[in-house]
């Protein structure tokens, strides 16, 4: 039984992947490394890859801080990248 | 009947629910993943895992109940006997989920254990991974990393992430084991017979070896990736040859091109239940009994809180946690106690033959991060431990926030304390922490309860 394709969007522009996979899995396999600014406004992307380290997170349908790692990717989910920089939040 | 509260569905909470069904009891499950089986057991897109009938048996038990997608995040605790249960239910960070709590007879804790990984210059640059999410991806996701990896750390553990790296159509261009032949040797070799039980694993080792050797990975001791270097992503490693101590033999360097590495120095038990339980911590572990027993009443701890000794010792621990906290007879389990006595004794060997030499210290550069969450550099972390006034370990938390971030530590936990140890400054009982996950305020103001039994 092979995996059905869904269809999502990372800050507007469309990506496609396979339904099961979260969305780290989804921005990894489209050639996407890094999503999110740290404190220091360095580019970060998926470190620990299950949900420890915070690296990886997401705004998912205006929703922010969800761990890509984690959540697995839904037909048409908003994904935006996020900032830390200081003074952001 | 005993109701027994099982927290992680990897090898060791699934070994102990079952286990626990088998000695009578009433059984619920909790596990924030979607899927029973833990980091070992991973579903590819698409296809079914061969553990799954087994599963399926133990969750579909008349007497089980099986909670997916819900997180424990605070375990209460009452006189005499074990805690209250508050748990989330429903999709990973969501803002809408239901509260769970439950109150058991007897709790098994088997939350098992995340990739524990040095610092070093470039180790924030995306392309860096840690061993396990690589392993991680390539099973669970069929997503290869990188297309040019290196593998780096120390532990048996890469041999199989390689591999699994190299299904997914990577090219690995080396794996590293920073330890020494003779010190691999001599952690192993102090006692064969232990480890005759064994060998099951060390032929499985030995396959991954020779896999590898078919695709012409080089395997090299006494070496390390010491750097990651790259214009917003990993483009290039630098390389060395270490001392026994880990400390960079001068002019070994040299450099590697790669759009990845993967890095992996053990594993760190993930101890925020344990702790938020109130059980007595031996070293990085919880402290059990030979029934598996922590120090607190009702509560029994299994798997790798308990150790780190592979997927096998997991159940064992799992089988006897879960029989004896229902109440069942340990006579009656008398293989799985000898069993999980070896696992034990593995774990030590696993842990001499792959120490963490003191010499990773001298890897690090003064704006070297080391605490990823709060951006805090090795020159702040210095700063604060040579100044009387924030040497404290508290003091050195607050002043610099280095593990005040999301991961609460959990990622540069072990490498601040062994800084500040090095500082000549002591170090902090590491894991204190009221809320064991990170929750959004609304859903702890929520009312709204699943259940209650
Ligand atoms: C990323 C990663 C990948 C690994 N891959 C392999 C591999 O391929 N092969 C191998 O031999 N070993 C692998 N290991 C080693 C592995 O840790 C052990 O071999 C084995 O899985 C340990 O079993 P366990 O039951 O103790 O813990 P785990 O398998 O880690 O299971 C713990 C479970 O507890 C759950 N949990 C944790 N905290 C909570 C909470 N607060 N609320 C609810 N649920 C919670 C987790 O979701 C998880 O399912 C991996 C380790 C890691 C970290
Ligand atoms: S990569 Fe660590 S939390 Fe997602």
């Amino acid at each position: 039984m092979s995996p059905r394709p869904i269809r999502l969007t990372i800050d507007g522009e469309p990506v496609s992947g396979m339904d099961g996979q979260t969305i780290a899995g989804v921005l990894l396999a489209s050639g996407r490394k890094a999503w999110r600014t740290d404190p220091a406004g360095q580019p970060r992307g998926v470190f620990c890859g299950i949900g420890v380290c915070f690296d990886c997170v997401v705004t998912v349908n205006a929703l922010r801080d969800v761990r890509a790692c984690r959540r697995r990717a839904r037909e048409g989910d908003d994904v935006r990248t996020q900032s830390r920089v200081d003074g952001e939040r | 009947m005993k109701h027994v509260v099982v927290i992680g569905a990897g090898p060791a909470g699934m070994a102990a629910a079952a286990a626990a069904l088998r000695a009578g009891a009433v059984v619920t499950v909790l596990d924030s993943a979607e899927e029973p089986g833990g980091q070992y057991h991973r579903r590819p897109l698409g296809a079914r895992y061969r553990a799954a009938k087994a599963f399926d048996r133990v969750l579909g038990h008349p007497r089980c109940t099986w909670r997916a997608d819900t997180s424990v995040w605070a375990l209460e605790r009452r006189d005499g006997r074990a805690p209250l249960v508050h748990a989330l239910r429903g999709v990973a960070d969501g803002a809408d989920r239901e509260a769970v709590c439950l109150d058991p007879d007897a709790l098994v804790l088997a939350t098992g254990a995340h990739d524990r990984v040095l610092p070093f210059p470039g180790w924030t640059l995306p392309g860096v991974f840690t061993a396990g999410a690589a392993q991680a991806l390539a099973k669970g996701e069929r997503v290869a990393v990188g297309q040019h990896v290196v593998v780096s750390g120390t532990g048996p553990f890469l041999l199989p992430v390689a591999a699994s790296l190299l299904q997914v159509g990577a090219r690995v261009e080396a794996v590293l084991e920073a330890n020494q032949p003779r010190t691999i040797l001599r952690g192993w070799a102090q006692d064969l017979s232990e480890l005759v039980p064994h060998t099951g694993k060390a032929a499985r080792l030995a396959r991954y070896a020779a896999g590898q050797l078919r695709h012409r990975v080089p395997y090299r001791m006494g070496q390390a990736v010491v750097e990651a270097r790259g214009d917003g992503r990993v483009e290039e490693v630098v390389v060395a040859r270490l001392r026994a101590d880990w400390s960079i033999v001068p002019g070994t360097e040299r450099t590697l091109t790669a759009d990845a590495v993967c890095v992996g120095h053990g594993f760190s038990a993930q101890l925020e239940l344990p702790v938020a339980a109130g059980c007595e911590l031996a070293g990085d572990t919880v402290r059990v009994d030979g029934d598996q027993r922590t120090t607190q009443p009702g509560v029994f701890a299994a798997g790798e809180i308990t150790g780190i000794a592979g997927q096998p010792s997991a159940v064992d621990s799992g089988t006897v946690a879960g029989w004896l906290a229902a109440g069942g007879a340990p006579a009656e389990i008398a293989g799985a106690l000898r069993r999980r006595d070896r696992g034990r004794a593995f774990g030590r060997r696993l842990a001499e033959a792959h120490p963490i030499g003191d010499g990773w210290a001298g890897w690090l550069r003064p704006d070297t991060v080391i605490c990823r969450c709060e951006a805090v550099d090795h020159a702040c972390l210095t700063r604060a431990l040579a100044d009387p006034v924030t040497a404290g370990a508290r003091s050195v938390k607050l002043s610099t926030r280095a593990g005040l971030g999301p991961c609460q530590g959990r990622i540069c936990g072990p490498a601040v304390a062994a800084l500040t140890t090095a500082a000549g400054a002591e170090a902090a009982g590491a894991h204190h922490r009221p809320i064991a996950q990170p929750i959004r305020l609304g859903e702890l103001a929520n009312q709204r309860t699943e259940e209650n039994r």
